[in-house]
């Protein structure tokens, strides 16, 4: 073990660079996943065909392709098609739309929980479909989803690594370079495990207020 | 043309009513006009269609054939030029939805929302009223059926019979033409059917017009001005529901009663 302390502290400064650089792509992911999966969750139970077999194609090819690869194809194939696209484009276009399709799918689970009787008297009252669906149903379905959400949103923030494979400096990159720099191994190591590890406890304890405070009564 | 009159002048008509699943009729041909002020009771054993018949007035049940009526416009089913007949626009059953209050079995309140969101929702979203003017509504409502003060509370909070009346209070404040109330006490307690009945009773009396789908066979003899006895499908037995109770004049109907009365309270259970 060749743990350095005066290394890791070294290390700081340019692995808070990297995080910020990584929580800013979890952040804008995790925000355009929820939209993106609202969205294909309500598209998936639709009645309307192009919607629901869009969505569900949508969702499979996402589900399916390592997000590796969709980073390499998008930021090392596409040039070849005259599509050149900066990389941080390219992160969140993969990040946010892998994210939206796992919650996709956790989206219409929580819209088919719901019991029935709710789109029924909402619709009884007058209510258009949109709008029983937004002011009834997925507010209640959004509430009982929030802890697979969290957990969608805590894999996302740790697969933002792979984006390093992309040129962008986020934290591993910031570890590996610090890593060659100092010619140590563990102690940037350390520091980028440990600030993973810091950057996922903001979204627990939000997932926790947010159950907190909608509890249903 | 007579009919047609006389057909804006009620809250309710329905004529030949036919609907099915798959190969299962369970409307064969149903008629049924309701006055103004009409409390109307609907009973009938299991299956016999009535709960059926009640969601084909709203149109959340399609039916196949026939028509309903609201205030004398036709809900559901519209000619096209062609002469076949289509589902309406969504817009406009919208529109006619408002009309008529319904209260389900299983309350369905909206469980996220206090009992005066669930109260104002609709007034605010679906007819635009200003909120105070809404929530003063519902305050109206609330007091009527007598849970005046419960305004934050959240329907989980509350008793089954308190979360039924607070279905009641929503359904009247969109101010209908005609309350359904589609088996509304079967689900609760013995002990809290009384409240409700009760609510429902002053609702009669006020002059609501109301179609009452209903296990409580002294409800439908005290309150309702005219019993329906539905049995596969079909109105098998219609009339004043003294005469209809002491002395019912078809088959069907005597041995239905004779059921009810030998099996005494156990029947609501084994609906």
């Amino acid at each position: 073990m060749d743990f350095q302390f005066d290394i890791f502290i070294a290390a700081i400064p340019s692995l808070l660079r990297g995080a910020v650089v990584t929580a800013g792509l979890a952040l804008v992911s995790i925000c355009f996943g929820a939209v993106i999966g609202i969205i294909g969750g309500v598209c998936r139970i639709s009645r309307n065909p192009v919607l629901r077999y869009g969505a569900l194609v949508y969702v499979t090819i996402m589900r399916g392709v390592p997000l590796l690869v969709t980073l390499m194809f998008l930021y090392y194939g596409l040039p070849s098609a005259g599509i050149l696209l900066e990389p941080f484009t390219v992160a969140i276009i993969a990040l946010s739309a892998v994210n939206g399709a796992y919650v996709t799918e956790i989206v219409r689970a929580g819209i088919q929980s719901i019991d029935p009787g709710q789109m029924r008297a909402a619709r009884s009252l007058g209510m258009s479909y949109s709008q029983a669906m937004r002011r009834i149903i997925l507010p209640q379905a959004i509430r009982r989803v929030l802890p697979p959400i969290t957990n969608e949103s805590l894999t996302l923030v740790k697969n933002t690594a792979l984006v390093s494979t992309i040129t962008i400096s986020d934290l591993l990159r910031s570890g590996l370079e610090v890593m060659t720099w100092k010619a140590n191994t563990f102690s940037p190591f350390a520091g980028v495990a440990l600030i993973y590890l810091l950057m996922t406890l903001p979204l627990v304890w939000l997932n926790s207020v947010l159950e907190k405070r909608y509890r249903m009564r | 043309m007579t009919e047609t009159t006389t057909a804006a002048d009620r809250p309710v008509v329905i004529r030949r009513l036919w609907k099915s699943y798959g190969s299962n009729e369970v409307l064969k041909g149903i008629s049924l006009s309701v006055e103004r002020g009409e409390v109307v009771a609907i009973i009938g054993p299991s299956g016999s269609g009535k709960s059926t018949l009640l969601q084909c007035i709203n149109f959340m049940e399609p039916f196949d054939d026939g028509e309903v009526l609201i205030d004398g416009r036709p809900i559901g089913l519209i000619q096209t030029s062609g002469g076949t007949r289509t589902r309406m626009p969504e817009k406009d059953l919208n529109t006619l939805r408002r009309e008529i209050g319904i209260v389900f079995q299983q309350y369905n309140l909206f469980p996220h929302l206090t009992v005066l969101a669930n109260i104002i929702e609709a007034p605010v979203h679906v007819l635009g009223l200003p909120r105070a003017e809404a929530i003063e509504r519902a305050r109206f409502q609330l007091k009527k059926v007598g849970l005046h003060g419960k305004e934050d509370a959240y329907p989980g909070e509350l008793s089954g019979g308190q979360q039924q009346r607070v279905a009641i209070a929503r359904a009247l404040a969109m101010q209908p033409k005609v309350m359904l109330f589609d088996e509304v006490t079967s689900a609760l307690d013995p002990e809290l059917v009384g409240e409700v009945l009760a609510t429902m009773r002053t609702l009669a009396e006020e002059g609501m017009t109301m179609i009452v789908v209903t296990h409580e066979m002294a409800f439908a003899r005290d309150v309702a001005d005219r019993v329906i006895f539905m049995d596969g499908g079909m109105i098998v037995e219609a009339g004043d529901p003294k005469e209809f109770f002491s002395n019912p004049q078809h088959e069907r109907s005597k041995a239905f009663l004779k059921r009810l009365l030998s099996n005494g309270e156990d029947t609501k259970d084994a609906a």
